[in-house]
């Protein structure tokens, strides 16, 4: 359950981007997880929830933008598309596999007052 | 609409950055441990410093939700130790070893174990400043563990199967436990041990030896390039 630990980091950058950028309030976040972020989304949404309560983003709307999972091919020696982490090679078949994309989790942008 | 394109764990990420510029401008090794609660890292670890006898300087941080009692039994080997009890989270982050640092000074060519609180999943996340990453995994865990829990697997450097001796008595197929850890990280090197009995560290205690003196040795080679710059910065005028 690192997910708490991610929304507070996360509400850290919010208090961060409020300074730099002079909003009070957060309306909506978007956030990019990859599937192979290590992240549980919905442990994600709810500890969102429960971290942003008093905050200068409470209330605000939590967007979740998927990206591809791809990852390189130790028998293919390029990278290709992996939908599901124990997937073989779409090209090749192999099994040899360590994702190189989808594996970032950061913040796209904010609706702010 | 702010764009930010942060990256989540942002701040994790420039605490770990300082720790690793502070570790490698004190010329100290890094390893970061990782492990479910139970498999072996703090015997690893107590009969290591035993191995090392004191030949090379070691400081350990020590990672668990509660208790002292690790720490406890690395200091018995006399090796400086810091508890972090991390409460309620379930994994270091680069902030805490950054303070636990404070208080363990560690010589030129010193090796600092750091034990991530036991936990397959979530330490995975978090950079901590290290230069190496060791999974542990005991043979009593099952073969498919590599597969289950994937991300403690795909970013270490070394894993380490614990627990050997105890193989006579499982029904377990060591080859099917090194191929899941393969198809996970096929670039992990993989590593037998058994902290009971003699020899049963020399393959980790060789692969240790190794790191250090290539992470030296490369350390040592930047300071000199860096020496040679500033020499040759000093000599452009009279």
């Amino acid at each position: 359950m690192h997910e708490m630990a991610l929304c507070e980091s996360l509400l850290d950058s919010l208090r961060d981007a409020a300074r730099a950028h002079g909003f009070a309030k957060v309306t909506k976040v978007r956030l990019v997880v990859g599937p192979f972020a290590g992240v549980e989304v919905e442990a994600l949404r709810f500890g969102f929830d429960v971290v942003m309560r008093g905050s200068l983003a409470e209330d605000a709307r939590l967007e979740i933008l998927d990206e591809p999972g791809t990852a390189w091919c130790f028998d293919c020696n390029e990278t290709v598309g992996l939908p599901d982490r124990l997937s073989p090679c779409p090209a090749c078949g192999g099994e040899r596999l360590r994702p190189n994309g989808g594996t970032d989790m950061r913040i796209k942008d904010l609706e702010v007052m | 609409m702010v764009e930010i394109e942060r990256g989540i764990l942002a701040k994790n990420d420039a605490y770990a950055a300082r720790n690793r510029t502070r570790l490698n401008a004190g010329g100290i090794v890094s390893l970061n441990l990782l492990a479910g609660p139970g498999a072996g890292k703090t015997t690893l670890l107590v009969e290591t410093l035993r191995a090392l006898g004191g030949r090379v300087p070691a400081a350990v941080i020590e990672g668990d939700q509660q208790t002292a009692n690790d720490a406890e039994r690395i200091r018995a080997t006399g090796t400086p130790a810091v508890q972090i009890n991390t409460g309620k989270g379930c994994h270091l982050d680069a902030h805490l070893v950054g303070h636990a640092l404070d208080e363990l000074p560690l010589p030129p060519g010193g090796v600092l174990f750091i034990e991530n609180v036991g936990n397959l999943v979530c330490p995975a996340a978090f950079d901590l400043g290290e230069d190496m990453r060791v999974t542990l995994l005991s043979v009593t865990e099952g073969e498919d563990k590599p597969l289950k829990y994937p991300d403690i697997f795909e970013t270490a450097d070394l894993v380490l199967l614990t627990k050997t001796d105890l193989l006579p008595y499982l029904d377990v197929d060591v080859d099917a436990i090194e191929r899941n850890i393969a198809r996970i990280n096929p670039v992990a090197s993989i590593l037998h041990v058994c902290a009971k009995g003699p020899n049963g560290l020399a393959g980790w205690l060789d692969w240790l030896g190794e790191v250090r003196r290539r992470r030296l040795d490369r350390l040592a080679a930047d300071s000199e390039s860096r020496a040679q710059a500033l020499r040759a910065a000093a000599e452009a005028l009279p």
